[in-house]
């Protein structure tokens, strides 16, 4: 497959008043053209940064991009000019929030928002502008468009202003959609609903999509490969098939079973990663999870394990192969 | 199930209506009413934990406080052992309350930021005057230990503590009076996955300990599944189903029930790719004017003239099992 997006070593420090927050320490992955990926992790684990990261939507300061380089159709995103950036944000990329009502103008009516990045890409009148704007309401399943355009946005409720935002992110047909925790803050029925459409959109649209969640449960039904994110690292990356199969990172396996599920049978004593994620604030010279994990081994300690690949699908930053409790060869 | 006696049972709640009134304008004129709670009823066994689940706006977080008397409910009543605490005075509330704790969902705002962990977890031993002033230290500190916190953070403040920790402390201080029932008012929402499954391992194994009630109140399905011995599902004021856990989530009866269970995302993709989801319609409605007869009938699939007529009746349709729908069988 093509790769559509290739990110290489991206780094991504805060300097606060408390200390340098390593929030992003070097990941890379790759995005392949139609894809879904997911990116997990807890909160704080760094995978929003990361993202925002890509489309320089770092606050900077105290945020800073020390290193790495996004390429997107032979641009890289992370040293190309600012000018040349804006013409891809919202239109070739486009990124949808967790909390639509603060993305959102208050004091704006939602249609006229909506849009705006059609309007600020493409050489179009208003006119034109509006009727884009009624079939990508009508593509998200908003019923009366007319007179949803006219209202503000506190008068939507949380799933309708969701559906709002991805009409906003779809006016301009982008070829990868980013998505962060879109759904985090909604009930399971309209989370439901959500999913569902943008699983028909993802087809309609041919676009690729980047979907940040905590929750495993997403990403088994919508994503084909995952990222796990730990500390500001990507610690695992697979297939999703293969990850819920056979985790190889022991935190990974911590994480798939610590979740009550819906289809267990009888009941059992949930498995807990003890302790709690690491506050990042110097570089770390052992693997970040090794204070809470089961398997670990000296070597742990002293150095951080690197990403590596290996059957040619799947990575895992870990020492221990987890089968054996000893040291990878 | 065993049919329980009248002894059995620790908390009654009967009819509980709970209506907030709209005021607007100058003079503060009520325009009308939410009608956060309309109805409802059902019992808590002793030693049992009886799940309360919904979606946001469904009610289920003021019933748990209107059965403290956190709120004064509209119309109803609320049995604790025998006794009505809608109707007691307020010195008989203020002891009966002793035997009632809560476990609140935020961790932030439910410890005062002033005070140390001895004076917050301290607090209900000095009101009720339960051990000597000068014997609380050291009940504090077993109070600790009890939930697996380092006694020797005795003296430190709330912020210093991650989200989890935070958590336990409140469990230590909702167990100081050694209650029989605890409402545990989505007591792991705020965490991360993680840490989630140590605090309902905590609440389990103290459970057991003590011979606690449980009230849990939460929208996390599968938790709710994994944490109950009977789950009530709310929708828009009113419970529309109750049964023993394993019917409930085995052979829901209740079109509400149904949908809510198949939008749970299953972390497993293999089991994912044959789940067929019920997506509902639209949203759920305001209740401050709440549809006509059943409901539900706005998003239901079955529905038909008569629920829109005709409040559904709350039946026990096998033994245990109560469900309140025209179709249900």
């Amino acid at each position: 497959m093509d790769k559509l997006l290739s990110v290489n070593d991206l780094r991504t420090h805060f300097y606060t008043r408390e200390g340098v927050v390593h929030a992003v320490n070097g990941i890379s992955f790759d995005l392949e053209a139609g894809e879904t990926l997911g990116i997990v992790g807890e909160s704080g684990c760094g995978k929003s940064v990361s993202m925002l990261s890509l489309l320089r939507l770092i606050p900077q300061p105290p945020g800073k991009i020390l290193s790495g380089s996004a390429n997107f159709n032979d641009i890289d995103l992370l040293s190309t000019s600012e000018d040349e950036l804006r013409k891809i944000r919202g239109a070739k990329i486009s990124m949808v929030f967790q909390d639509p009502m603060t993305y959102f103008n208050p004091v704006l009516k939602v249609g006229k928002q909506v849009m705006e990045p059609y309007l600020l890409h493409n050489d179009v009148s208003e006119k034109e502008a509006e009727e884009r704007m009624f079939e990508m309401f009508a593509e998200v399943g908003i019923s009366n468009p007319k007179g949803c355009a006219e209202d503000y946005p506190h008068q939507y409720s949380g799933g309708m202003r969701q559906r709002a935002m991805i009409a906003m992110a779809l006016m301009c047909s982008p070829e990868i959609l980013i998505a962060d925790e879109p759904t985090t803050a909604l009930d399971v029925t309209i989370q439901a609903q959500i999913i569902d459409m943008v699983r028909k959109l993802r087809d309609d649209f041919d676009m690729s999509i980047i979907w940040i969640t905590h929750d495993l449960g997403i990403i088994a039904n919508l994503a084909q490969r995952v990222i796990v994110m730990y500390a500001g690292y990507i610690i695992e990356e697979a297939y999703v098939k293969d990850l819920y199969k056979k985790p190889l990172h022991p935190y990974t396996i911590g994480l798939l079973n610590s979740l009550p599920r819906l289809d267990m049978k009888e009941k059992e004593k949930l498995n807990t990663i003890e302790g709690i994620p690491p506050v990042m604030y110097k570089e770390t010279n052992l693997c970040p999870f090794a204070p809470r994990c089961q398997f670990a081994i000296d070597k742990c300690l002293n150095e951080n394990p690197p990403l590596e690949r290996f059957d040619n699908k799947r990575s895992v930053a870990c020492w221990v192969d987890v089968e054996t409790g000893k040291e990878r060869k | 199930m065993n049919k329980k006696n009248t002894s059995d049972i620790c908390l009654r709640v009967e009819d509980l209506v709970m209506h907030f009134p709209i005021k607007r304008g100058v003079f503060q004129k009520t325009v009308g009413h939410v009608r956060a709670v309309d109805g409802v009823s059902f019992d808590v066994y002793y030693g049992e934990t009886l799940g309360l689940v919904g979606e946001s706006g469904c009610g289920k977080t003021t019933t748990g406080r209107s059965i403290l008397q956190l709120y004064e409910p509209t119309a109803g009543h609320v049995y604790f052992e025998g006794n009505d605490l809608t109707t007691m005075k307020k010195e008989d509330l203020r002891l009966a309350r002793k035997d009632i704790q809560m476990i609140f969902q935020d961790p932030y705002a439910s410890l005062n930021p002033r005070m140390t962990i001895a004076q917050i977890v301290g607090e209900p031993l000095k009101v009720f005057s339960i051990v000597k002033p000068e014997e609380i230290r050291e009940k504090v500190k077993d109070l600790l230990q009890l939930v697996l916190l380092n006694p020797a953070f005795i003296d430190r403040y709330p912020h210093e503590f991650s989200g989890g920790q935070r958590q336990r402390i409140g469990v230590a201080r909702a167990l100081a009076l050694e209650p029989k029932l605890i409402i545990c008012d989505e007591p792991i929402s705020a965490l991360d996955v993680s840490v989630q499954a140590q605090v309902i391992n905590l609440l389990e194994e103290l459970q057991s300990k003590f011979n606690l009630t449980y009230l849990f109140i939460a929208h996390d399905l599968s938790m709710v599944k994994h944490i109950s011995d009977r789950v009530a599902v709310m929708y828009l004021g009113v419970i529309v189903e109750l049964a023993i856990n394993k019917d409930l989530f085995a052979y829901p009866l209740h079109p509400y029930t149904q949908a809510l269970i198949s939008a749970v995302p299953i972390p497993d993709p293999v089991v994912e790719e044959k789940r067929r989801r019920i997506i509902l319609e639209g949203d759920v409605p305001s209740p401050a004017d709440p549809p006509s007869g059943c409901r539900f009938r706005t998003r239901c699939s079955i529905a038909q003239d008569i629920c829109a007529k005709v409040q559904p009746k709350w039946r026990e349709v096998k033994s245990g099992h109560f469900v309140a729908c025209h179709f249900a069988k």
